[in-house]
């Protein structure tokens, strides 16, 4: 069983399928909903303080927004964390969404740091490419090896 | 039980800067409520399209949706309120385009705002009050003719100033340093009092404005207690006789300045605030001590000076101090720094907050440093026109609260 960090980290399909292939999704399980109530399209279930963007200095200058350092201090440990990824780019709203391009370009260069397996993937626009999107994450998956 | 003024609210980051909690404390302690307007993924898909500006950052092009239905009467509001984090270019772009797409193509007051995980309640009051008044009290601004005997008070960071007016006059005035806030308040209204000769009996209604406005406001029992951006907005164009049309309202106060586009005497959009102490009245006050004189005379001081030739940086009032003490040094002379200080806080107010408005004029000028002709001088420069001061100038809070309050008069 592998962590893996996925990207959009709010898609609860990837989690789902990183799952069922027997890894641990790292991802901030929120959905996005079909209606929007809330102040962002990822507003977080947790209680955001103040403090959160100081303990996200560790990943981003105090230069750096203060809504990407608050992000940064939930997917920072994360992306520590991680043993291997999966980012999806230009994904649809409805596939999972992060609301701040910043993080996003943030995240995403911090997992192409890693030395880490990762599959880098752009979001299907026909079903065609849906059906080797899925398959690619599926061989992804499978190839991490680790007890299932 | 008045309804709440409901605010919807634009933005992006608020919550992961762990601040939500404090727009939503700000907007209910004057009588609003945040709400997030309700839309579907297709409208963000489709009206992000249709602004046509592209932003990469989701929750700009939800904010940018949220607006357009908003204006489009697909969810209806009594205010706005757009926020971003403070530093981001992408959301200063949005910030700025979404305030004017909504004030020229809606009634809807807007105030924008950004923020650091550092903002409080507090720092956002002021703007929200003046947010749900001008929301909910239209009829109170649209009065324009002073009526009866009426006390304006106007608590402020610097200075506490007192006018009485009697049928549309001044008839007393009152200024003095802001010391202890209730004395300080006290001390003004009886010299007011005296000039006008008259008792505290003899006033029928009282208006409070300013930082110690509660405080004041429940001590001498007034009928209005109003943040100044309404108020003096009000007192400007009735002092400058433009009370119908548009004008730009600028006030550079001893903590904090207003720049305010103001339509038949009410506020539409408004800034408020400065990166620092040295874009304010503070700041000249600071300086007129290091170049030996009274604040009085360092206006006519910097008529005499070139402030180009003295290079000034007073983003920090350290800083700030730091350039005219050595340009003091190199040979200035106090009227080039007089000057060239006078210039720097235009130049910060010009480039900080009027780019957040739409200056038309009439430009008035209020407040304190009004009186500093060298300060409104080298802001006419910056913007091109001809500032207007009206008499009185530096009582405008207190102008306007006296002239508000007489609708009080038969309440009373």
């Amino acid at each position: 069983m592998v962590k893996v960090f996925i990207y959009p980290a709010t898609s609860l399909i990837l989690s789902d399928l990183v799952a069922r292939y027997g890894h641990t999704p790292l991802s901030s399980a929120v959905a996005i909903r079909e209606r929007i109530q809330t102040a962002g399209l990822e507003s977080p279930p947790l209680q955001i303080t103040p403090e959160e963007p100081k303990k996200g200095l560790r990943w981003a200058a105090v230069e750096v927004p203060a809504g990407v350092r608050g992000r940064m201090s939930l997917y920072g440990p994360q992306i520590e964390a991680c043993e291997a990824a999966i980012i999806i780019n230009d994904a649809d709203l409805a596939f999972g969404c992060m609301g701040c391009a910043r993080t996003n370009e943030l995240v995403k260069f911090l997992l192409r740091q890693k030395d880490i397996p990762k599959l880098d993937l752009y979001y299907p626009k026909s079903e065609e490419e849906g059906v080797q999107f899925v398959s690619a994450i599926k061989r992804f998956l499978d190839g991490l090896g680790g007890q299932k | 039980m008045t309804p709440p003024v409901r605010i919807a609210q634009l933005s992006c980051g608020p919550e992961y800067s762990g601040i939500q909690h404090e727009i939503d404390v700000a907007a209910h302690a004057v009588g609003g409520e945040i709400f997030y307007p309700d839309i579907a993924l297709r409208d963000v898909r489709r009206d992000f399209d249709r602004f046509g500006l592209d932003v990469r950052s989701p929750d700009l092009k939800l904010a940018i949706a949220r607006a357009m239905a908003l204006v489009e009467g697909r969810v209806e509001a009594d205010a706005v309120f757009i926020a971003t984090c403070f530093r981001c270019a992408e959301a200063a772009i949005v910030r700025n385009e979404l305030r004017r797409y909504i004030t020229e193509h809606s009634k809807l007051p807007v105030v924008s705002y950004s923020f650091t995980e550092r903002t409080t309640s507090g720092t956002l009051l002021t703007r929200m009050e003046a947010l749900t008044t001008i929301a909910r009290r239209r009829a109170l601004l649209a009065r324009e003719v002073q009526q009866g005997i009426t006390l304006g008070l106007d608590s402020g960071s610097a200075t506490t100033k007192a006018i009485v007016m009697k049928d549309n006059k001044i008839i007393g005035t009152g200024w003095q340093p802001t010391t202890e806030v209730l004395k300080s308040a006290n001390d003004v209204i009886d010299h007011a009092l005296m000039e006008a000769g008259i008792t505290r009996d003899d006033i029928q209604a009282v208006g409070t404005t300013g930082y110690g406005r509660f405080l004041v406001g429940k001590e001498i029992r007034a009928d209005l207690i109003q943040e100044e951006l309404t108020v003096n907005s009000k007192g400007a164009v009735y002092l400058a006789n433009r009370q119908h049309g548009p004008a730009t309202v600028i006030d550079i106060g001893g903590m904090d300045n207003k720049a305010i586009s103001v339509m038949d005497g009410i506020p539409g959009t408004f800034t408020m605030g400065g990166i620092c102490a040295g874009a304010s009245g503070r700041f000249l006050e600071m300086t007129a001590k290091r170049l030996g004189v009274d604040i009085t005379e360092l206006g006519p001081l910097a008529m005499k000076g070139m402030g180009g030739r003295v290079p000034m940086n007073s983003y920090c009032i350290v800083f700030g101090t730091q350039s005219l003490v050595n340009a003091l040094a190199a040979g200035s002379t106090r009227e080039d720094v007089a000057a060239a200080a006078c210039h720097s806080v235009a130049e910060q107010v010009f480039e900080q907050q009027l780019q957040e408005v739409d200056i038309k004029e009439p430009v008035i000028m209020v407040g304190g440093t009004s009186l500093i002709e060298g300060l409104v001088f080298a802001m006419g420069e910056l913007l091109q026109t001809k500032i207007v001061v009206p008499p009185h100038s530096q009582y405008i809070g207190a102008v306007g609260s006296a002239l508000l309050a007489s609708g009080f008069i038969q309440e009373r």
